[in-house]
């Protein structure tokens, strides 16, 4: 045991010196994951706050044909330009982007208006082009307003209720709470977590194996009188030790910067108080050492440094596959998936944050499978350790 | 001291070591000699317990390689053929690591580490890290490590390697000293020179086998030749023939 504690210091020291490892377990990881999502969100909240106030801008050709139309549209924040485009005009300017729209009124628009029969208009736009497919949305519900009213004085004219032409009503009801409007953002989070809590022990478990044999120190150290199984241990320990501080940093650079992301503006609010971010911590915990022993077991069977970070950098894609496949099928959380590692710890982060209770069950299934594989996988390095095949 | 009995190791078809028997006694320096690929390697790896022979034992001072490894590697100080540290700790804290592996602790750890630092004339690199060190640096770093605990029975494998002669002649002091103190020393070389300047007793092996040990003396008498290089030619030739 005291072997296992040696180790421990030792690795955890030298890496402290290495630039590598800190940059990307103390410093890179924690800090990248929750700017990354601030500043996405504060774009999608900047753009969105932009589009609904900006006025509409519609070219219109020919709109003399049309008067009563494009008064409606200016009485409703439209500003409407006036063009002289034909068919091939308009389509050139919209497809280069000069206008985002034109709406072209047709030659016999009064007419066929006034013989009630339906009065052709055109309305081009780029449906290839997302910045401008609210736009154009927002023109078409416009006219679509003006239509259903020209037809519901067309009824009341000819003595008919217009009700008549609405046999249903129906109303959405939205059921959505602040919280679970969150729950992209929280499925991001999540795994964001677990994605920079692995790289913050990457480094370590290369070093400790692959890179140890590189340097020709491997040999040396087999040679002490300690049974080789603990000098593994000692260095899964320094590799946990790593990956959980890359947590608590990543989980507090998350707390922090929700708060001042502004969430509330988006109709969505994450529970995220300091008590909540603990608990955050504490439900991952167990995916530490099932991390730790999973990277070092993969590095320490390669030949190389290099060998061992292209594995262990597909390695890192491992707890995003149950994510992913979740998502792809739309499971929702219930017990038997608690034996899943990391989408147990996925599944358990997002209902904290939604402010759902945890059934006592599910931490305990999580904790105790996740806890159970990472004993058999720590178990399996240590008897690694114990092959001289080790030495390659 | 060490004796090993009949010793053997394959590598899948490749036998590497065929019934390697040999001993070293203490107060002596034997010299494991033979080309490169003779099996030097191997039969050291198997002694210092990182290989575990296929057929054969080796005792170190009465302790199984393969029945007490830990109590037989506890008695032994080894450099491995190309010996690595630790690029960011200091020389200082290279062997003051392995001093605590070995069980030392506290003061009488830092002090043992003090001691080699002396010794081994590292007072001038010993608290800067290791990265950048010269390979004379590395290899006094690499000794110390393996002298921490105080080892009856020290094993080195090819020690002189990329040493320049400076560098050599002080290693070879510190072996002489260690010897007269009682230890045994066993090391591995190609060169010849080397070997009969400095050792008491020598083993020449080739092809994975033991075609002699004696002292230097006895084995260029038996093998009727002028000199220990002639003999040792005669013996190679007549295993490669």
């Amino acid at each position: 045991m005291r072997a296992v504690l040696t180790v421990f210091v030792k690795e955890f020291r030298e890496n402290l010196r290495e630039r590598r490892t800190l940059l990307s377990a103390l410093i890179l990881g924690p800090l990248l994951g929750p700017l990354l999502l601030a500043g996405g969100l504060t774009l999608r909240l900047e753009r969105g706050v932009g589009e609904s106030d900006r006025a509409l801008q519609l070219a219109v050709a020919h709109g003399e044909r049309a008067p009563n139309l494009l008064i409606f549209l200016r009485e409703h924040g439209v500003s409407v330009t006036p063009v002289d485009y034909d068919e091939a005009a308009a389509r050139a300017a919209v497809r280069s982007g000069r206008v985002q729209q034109v709406l072209s009124v047709d030659m016999d628009f009064a007419e066929r208006l006034a013989a009630g029969a339906p009065a052709p208009l055109e309305l081009y736009a780029d449906a290839s082009d997302l910045t401008g497919s609210g736009d154009s949305a927002r023109v078409r519900a416009l006219i679509g307003q003006y239509s259903a009213l020209l037809g519901r004085l067309r009824l009341a004219v000819r003595g008919i209720d217009p009700l008549l032409a609405a046999p249903l009503a129906v109303q959405d009801i939205d059921v959505s709470t602040p919280a679970t409007r969150s729950v992209l953002i929280l499925g991001t989070l999540s795994y964001l977590v677990l994605l920079t809590m692995l790289m913050g022990g990457m480094y370590l478990a290369i070093d400790a194996t692959a890179g140890e044999r590189e340097r020709g120190s491997l040999e040396p150290l087999l040679t002490v009188p300690v049974p080789r199984e603990q000098l593994i241990y000692g260095k899964i320990l320094a590799t946990s030790v790593y990956m959980a501080l890359s947590l608590s940093l990543t989980v507090a650079a998350f707390a922090i910067v929700l708060r001042f992301t502004g969430l509330e503006r988006f109709g969505m609010s994450v529970n995220f108080a300091p008590g909540v971010a603990l608990e955050v911590i504490l439900l991952t915990l167990p995916l530490v050492p099932l991390g730790a022993a999973l990277m070092t077991l993969v590095a320490a069977y390669t030949r190389s440094y290099r060998e061992a970070q292209t594995w262990l950098a597909l390695l890192l894609l491992v707890p995003t596959v149950p994510l992913a496949f979740a998502g792809l099928l739309g499971l929702r959380p219930h017990l038997a998936l608690m034996a899943v590692p990391s989408l147990s710890q996925h599944f358990l982060i997002t209902s904290l944050l939604r402010a759902e209770a945890l059934p006592a069950s599910w931490v305990a299934l999580s904790v105790g499978v996740t806890l159970a594989i990472a004993a058999l996988l720590i178990a399996a390095a240590g008897g690694l350790y114990r092959r001289e095949a080790l030495l390659g | 001291m060490i004796e090993a009995q009949r010793l053997e190791k394959h590598f899948g078809a490749v036998t590497a070591v065929r019934e390697v028997s040999l001993r070293a006694a203490d107060g002596r320096i034997t010299g494991l000699l033979g080309p490169n690929g003779a099996g030097k390697s191997t039969t050291l790896r198997m002694l210092y317990t990182v290989l575990v022979p296929d057929r054969g034992d080796a005792l170190i001072d009465g302790h199984s390689v393969v029945r007490e490894p830990l109590a037989a590697r506890a008695r032994l100080g080894v450099l491995p053929h190309g010996a690595g540290i630790y690029p960011n700790l200091t020389a200082r804290e290279n062997i003051l690591y392995f001093g605590a592996l070995q069980g030392l602790a506290g003061a009488a750890r830092r002090a043992r580490t003090a001691e080699l630092v002396k010794l081994l004339e590292m007072e001038e690199f010993a608290d800067r890290p290791a990265r950048g060190f010269s390979q004379g640096e590395r290899l006094r770093t690499a000794l110390a490590r393996a002298l921490v605990h105080r080892p009856r029975n020290l094993l080195l494998d090819e020690p002189t390697n990329g040493l320049d002669v400076m560098a050599v002649r002080a290693l070879r002091r510190l072996l002489q000293q260690l010897r007269d103190e009682g230890h045994c020393v066993l090391f591995s070389s190609h060169v010849m020179q080397e070997v009969s300047a400095l050792c008491d007793e020598v083993v020449v092996i080739a092809h994975g086998v033991v075609l002699e040990q004696g002292t230097p003396e006895e084995i260029r008498a038996r093998a009727n030749a002028g000199s220990l290089e002639e003999a040792f030619v005669r013996l190679i030739g007549a295993v490669d023939r």
